[in-house]
């Protein structure tokens, strides 16, 4: 009991990552039809440039409290820019002088876009992983059992875990309250349903996918200076499993619906977490892709989303 | 002289639009007056369709002006603009033959999305409105004021807040309207809006248009089959046959027009032949199934260049239909 409590608060902390990179999956693919790629390099360029920042900046775990949080504001503010910039333009460069050509076309150029990024950041940084000193340490004990009810165990969370998951909730309300409350939320949800009716009542498409892509980056960025601080390394090639993970996350939500991206980030940061505490923990990604072949074969539509309706 | 030649809202010259070797419209001029209905009535595949397309900017036309005049005096040059600027600068609205909300929104929220522009104006573009400025929720309140101002005239209050695909057909027709005209157009342009409506719903259609064209002194260019609802409530008829203007007047002159008798009723075929220089693929597409039926109907060329969308569809739909029956 005390080991699956320990395994859920784990899990949360792997899902919460998992969702956010998600949600730029499933919105692009919302808005435009098209798997992006490259979004899972943007999450590991936002992880990199958090790294840059924090090792310019020089904090610590040592530095005081207050240091450290201002740090990390800033280096979220700084991740989340620069990631929107490289999201915007591979969106400007590689794939919107495709829209109107064949759907294989632009997957094709977000695969090269991936590559490009990977290559970029393993030339320009090295390609040897890139450890960091925990700056955000200590933790609570929930709950504690003695060797007398059945063996030592302690039940622990962490105030990196506490961090990555009530901000991941921030952000997903922050997040939702922006798509169902703004004009903006709106106008991507009418282009997601019908692109000319949308631009036909005024709406600058072009625009507002741009706003998409910077959107899904700045959520990705973030993912990626959780990640960081939680693993403590970071190197070119973390974009590649995650993203793929992510991926499959939006897959089995339901991709094009956000809750269901959120969602299924949770559902495969726990069964990977799970696999990995009661199987082994060699086999936690082929668990976690077993489950992306289960859902393509009895859910194509995924957990929340719309199954396709042709009417005749 | 016409009121829709002294003072037009819209003025279309010369408008010429090919597709490949085919020309679709052939030098069509019409104006259409302010605050007046100006219907544009035709055969299936005259052409009609791509007209609205041209004035719409889903098209650029190959030849010819389309001008639109704001009672201020600004002019628009439509054939120079991108579709989405049409409507936000020059006001242009349109609706379509099928129906085309977002089904998964609410009314509501059909109707927020056609005020876009201002509402992104006066929230800063989205910053002030995550933070709840005051600005912002003023200009969404009046947002929301005219949405219920629309329904209300649609008669549809009471569905606010159920998603736009779950309503019947008449009122999903008459919500397109409300939710043009949500986004203040000097010009709305409705294609087909009686199709598929029984008579009372075509009557309440007919009310509503003449109610928007006196009391928000609106120009209305209107593509409809049902005669009863051109005859009824329009000013001014505008006829093409073959992307070509074959009459132009008053209700009264064009019922009498011997050119638009024949074009309607037909005549014998070696005169009908005569007619056939140009074919409109561009219609077909645009006209759908419909316009098959009427192909055979009349002499046409055989159009092998044709686009094989709705074709294909059809043929698909046959294939699945087939099975099923064979299945069966």
């Amino acid at each position: 009991m005390e080991y699956f409590l320990q395994q859920l608060i784990n899990g949360l902390t792997l899902g919460s990552i998992y969702g956010l990179i998600a949600i730029g999956y499933t919105m692009v693919y919302g808005i435009i039809g098209m798997i992006n790629f490259a979004h899972g390099d943007v999450f590991m360029v936002g992880s990199m440039v958090s790294f840059i920042v924090l090792l310019a900046l020089g904090v610590t775990g040592g530095s005081g409290a207050f240091m450290i949080i201002f740090a990390l504001a800033l280096v979220v503010v700084i991740a989340m820019l620069i990631a929107s910039v490289y999201n915007w333009t591979i969106e400007r460069v590689a794939y919107r002088p495709l829209r109107g050509s064949f759907r294989l076309a632009p997957l094709i150029s977000a695969i090269g876009m991936s590559i490009v990024l990977q290559e970029f950041v393993r030339i320009a940084q090295e390609g040897r992983p890139k450890p960091m000193q925990p700056l955000i340490s200590g933790g609570y004990e929930l709950m504690h059992r003695t060797v007398a009810e059945g063996g030592e165990f302690t039940v622990k969370i962490s105030n990196m875990q506490i961090m990555i998951i009530v901000s991941t909730l921030i952000l997903m309300t922050v997040f939702t309250m922006l798509i169902q409350r703004t004009a903006l939320g709106r106008a991507q949800r009418a282009c997601e349903q019908d692109t000319k009716m949308a631009s036909l009542l005024g709406i600058n498409v072009d625009r507002t996918i741009s706003i998409t892509f910077i959107l899904g980056a700045c959520l990705a960025a973030f993912a990626g200076l959780m990640f960081l601080l939680y693993y403590n390394v970071t190197d070119f090639f973390i974009g590649f499993l995650a993203g793929i993970k992510a991926f499959t996350a939006a897959v089995l939500g339901g991709i094009g619906s956000i809750p269901g991206a959120m969602l299924g980030g949770l559902v495969i940061g726990m069964i990977e977490v799970m696999w990995s505490a009661y199987f082994s923990v060699e086999y936690k990604d082929v668990a976690a892709f077993t489950v992306l072949v289960m859902v393509l074969i009895f859910m194509p539509q995924g957990l929340l989303g719309k199954p396709e309706v042709e009417k005749i | 002289m016409m009121q829709w030649t002294k003072d037009p809202e819209l003025q279309v010259q010369h408008l010429t639009m090919r597709f490949g070797g085919l020309t679709a419209i052939g030098d069509l001029s019409f104006d259409a007056g302010r605050k007046q209905i100006t219907a544009l009535i035709g055969p299936n595949g005259a052409g009609k369709t791509t007209v609205f397309n041209c004035i719409t900017g889903f098209y650029k036309p190959s030849e010819g002006m389309i001008k639109l005049r704001h009672p201020d005096g600004k002019e628009f040059l439509l054939e120079r603009m991108d579709d989405f600027i049409i409507t936000q600068k020059a006001k242009v609205a349109r609706t379509f033959q099928n129906i085309r909300l977002f089904s998964g929104m609410t009314l509501l929220e059909n109707l927020m999305v056609a005020q876009h522009n201002t509402l992104m104006r006066a929230s800063g573009f989205t910053i002030g409105g995550i933070f709840g400025s005051g600005h912002f929720k003023r200009a969404e309140n009046e947002a929301i004021e005219k949405c219920k101002y629309w329904l209300d005239k649609v008669n549809l209050t009471e569905r606010a807040d159920d998603a736009a695909g779950d309503l019947p057909y008449g009122a999903q027709r008459r919500l397109e309207i409300a939710r043009a005209m949500c986004t203040n157009p000097r010009l709305l342009c409705l294609d087909e809006p009686a199709a598929g409506l029984n008579p009372r719903e075509s009557d309440e259609l007919n009310k509503l248009l003449l109610s928007i064209r006196d009391d928000h002194n609106m120009a209305i260019l209107l593509i409809e089959h049902d005669m009863s609802v051109v005859m009824g409530i329009s000013d001014h008829i505008v006829v093409l046959d073959y992307g070509r203007k074959i009459a132009d007047g008053t209700p009264n002159e064009i019922k009498n027009d011997p050119a638009v008798i024949r074009a309607y009723l037909g005549v014998e075929e070696d005169e009908n032949e005569v007619a056939i220089g140009n074919v409109k693929v561009a219609d077909l597409v645009n006209e759908g199934l419909t316009v098959h039926a009427d192909v055979s109907t009349r002499t046409m060329p055989k159009i092998s260049a044709a686009p094989k969308k709705p074709v294909a569809k059809k043929a698909a739909a046959k294939k699945a239909a087939a099975k099923k029956g064979g299945r069966k």
